[in-house]
């Protein structure tokens, strides 16, 4: 399915978009994290949570649990939240 | 909690105290948009910038190796991704992201587990153990990497302690951009003999390595109207080792400048003589490569509602010469007044040239340096973002 990956992230993936593949939202994200290692730690913490700063949107709606379940034509928005200066 | 079965050794044999011939300085600046390297020449009289490194990112310690004189670590996030570590074997032409940052262990399902939010504190292993680093983070946390920093592990023994965990306190126990474990000190003479300190939860001491550890807080002060004997009261902000004589310890902490000889486990608080009118609060604690008796600070104001700014806008190092009887205000070239700025923990740093070089940065993004030990003052590098983190070293 196709991801688009923020800004602050394509130091890893080069590009604004790109594929990933997986049941799950957490299983899209390690399959990530195969091709662009280092980068599923700079979007959920070490207790699988998904971090203070970084929104994950399928299809338009926001998703808070990696357990949610994902179809191939889902389309994944990563998405950098911050405010002050 | 387990405790040590071993005193420090008082068996350890003194380092020399002859001063090293001079060689290529590096100054390496961490501040909270970036990292840049100062590259100076032998004299130390002008400075070659090189950076930004990591535009925008949060960087809270850049450390050259001691070991090699030419490998980076520099601990990274940005607003808002998570922390990591960067590595450079290339002096900072190229970086590469460590393959196993500082995390916590992950917690049973259920049970709310801690995550890294920063790396705040990176110190290398002795000179015998090449690759061997150290970490320390917010909220508090201890690592070790074997590798030069590519992977870390966390040291259960003190991050999933239970009594740890309580002197620890929640995040908002700690100061203001979380609670930090800092100063992690490695004695130059035994590989095994550790200390660290928590904002808050006090210092400590191993001597196996961390697999146990004990609380060192005789002689240390709280805030008035708390107990001195709990560990989550104390606040020490910066702790030093004298090379020349590493049976002794400096250290700066929420409560006062304090100086600690070993095997003695009592801390002194040495800063009473400072000027009353100054105080002896302050961030950093910086001391002598190669005369134990020498130290310096950079007091801050600790007034009314602790403003942290330099005190009465007069900015000034002070420094003893023995040990902390007595201090000397050192302000010779820096502002006479209204300048408000102040230095954090890791923001001042010592090279070991002889005389000896002391760099500083500032709250406000200036970087200064002295050519001799203090007495006169220069600003090698101006506007930079807020300086988190400062340390000279030599190239190999």
């Amino acid at each position: 399915m196709k991801v688009c990956v923020p800004s602050a992230l394509r130091s890893y993936t080069d590009r604004g978009e790109t594929e990933a593949s997986g049941p799950t939202l957490g299983e899209v994200l390690a399959d990530l994290e195969r091709q662009y290692p280092g980068i599923r730690f700079r979007m959920i913490d070490e207790q699988d949570r998904i971090r203070r700063h970084i929104r994950i949107f399928v299809n338009g709606e926001q998703v808070r649990d990696l357990s949610q379940p994902l179809n191939a034509s889902d389309e994944v928005i990563i998405l950098q939240a911050l405010s002050g200066g | 909690m387990a405790r040590n079965t071993r005193k420090p050794a008082a068996r350890r044999q003194r380092p020399s105290t002859r001063a090293r011939p001079q060689r290529r300085l590096i100054v390496l600046v961490a501040t909270r948009k970036g990292a840049w390297l100062y590259h100076g020449d032998a004299a130390r009289k002008t400075w070659r910038a090189d950076g930004p490194h990591f535009l925008g990112h949060v960087i809270s310690h850049a450390v050259l190796d001691p070991r090699d004189g030419r490998t980076l670590l520099a601990a990274a996030k940005t607003g808002h991704l998570g922390p990591t570590v960067f590595r450079s074997t290339d002096l900072g032409r190229t970086w590469k992201e460590a393959a196993q940052p500082p995390a916590f262990a992950k917690t049973a399902d259920g049970k709310e587990g801690r995550a890294v939010d920063h790396t705040f504190w990176l110190a290398p292993g002795r000179a015998a153990e090449r690759d061997v680093w150290y970490a320390g983070t917010s909220p508090q946390g201890l690592f070790r990497s074997g590798d030069g920093g590519v992977t870390w592990k966390p040291f259960s023994s003190l991050n999933d302690d239970p009594q740890f965990r309580e002197w620890m306190g929640t995040v908002q126990d700690g100061t203001p951009d979380g609670p930090k474990l800092h100063s992690i000190i490695v004695d130059p003479r035994d590989s095994t003999h550790l200390y660290v300190a928590m904002s808050g939860g006090g210092v400590h001491e191993s001597v196996d390595g961390g697999r146990t550890w004990k609380t060192l807080l005789k002689g240390l002060e709280v805030v008035e109207g708390f107990d001195a004997s709990k560990p989550s009261f104390h606040d020490p902000h910066c702790i030093r080792i004298c090379p020349s004589n590493p049976d002794r310890l400096y250290q700066q902490n929420h409560c006062g400048i304090y100086r600690l000889d070993r095997p003695s486990d009592t801390w002194e608080r040495i800063g009473r003589s400072m000027p009353e009118r100054v105080g002896d609060i302050g961030f950093p604690m910086v001391v002598h490569p190669r005369d134990a008796d020498t130290a310096w600070v950079f007091p801050m104001s600790g007034t009314t509602v602790w403003p942290r700014t330099s005190p009465e806008g007069m900015p000034a190092v002070y420094a003893t010469r023995n040990g902390g009887k007595t201090w000397q205000r050192l302000d010779a070239g820096l502002p006479a007044k209204q300048a408000w700025w102040t230095v954090k923990r890791q923001a001042m740093t010592a090279d070991a040239s002889d005389p000896v070089g002391l760099y500083f940065g500032t709250t406000s993004g200036d970087l200064w340096m002295s050519r001799d030990e203090g007495r006169r003052w220069a600003c090698i590098a101006r506007h930079l973002p807020e300086i988190y983190a400062v340390e000279a070293a030599e190239l190999s």
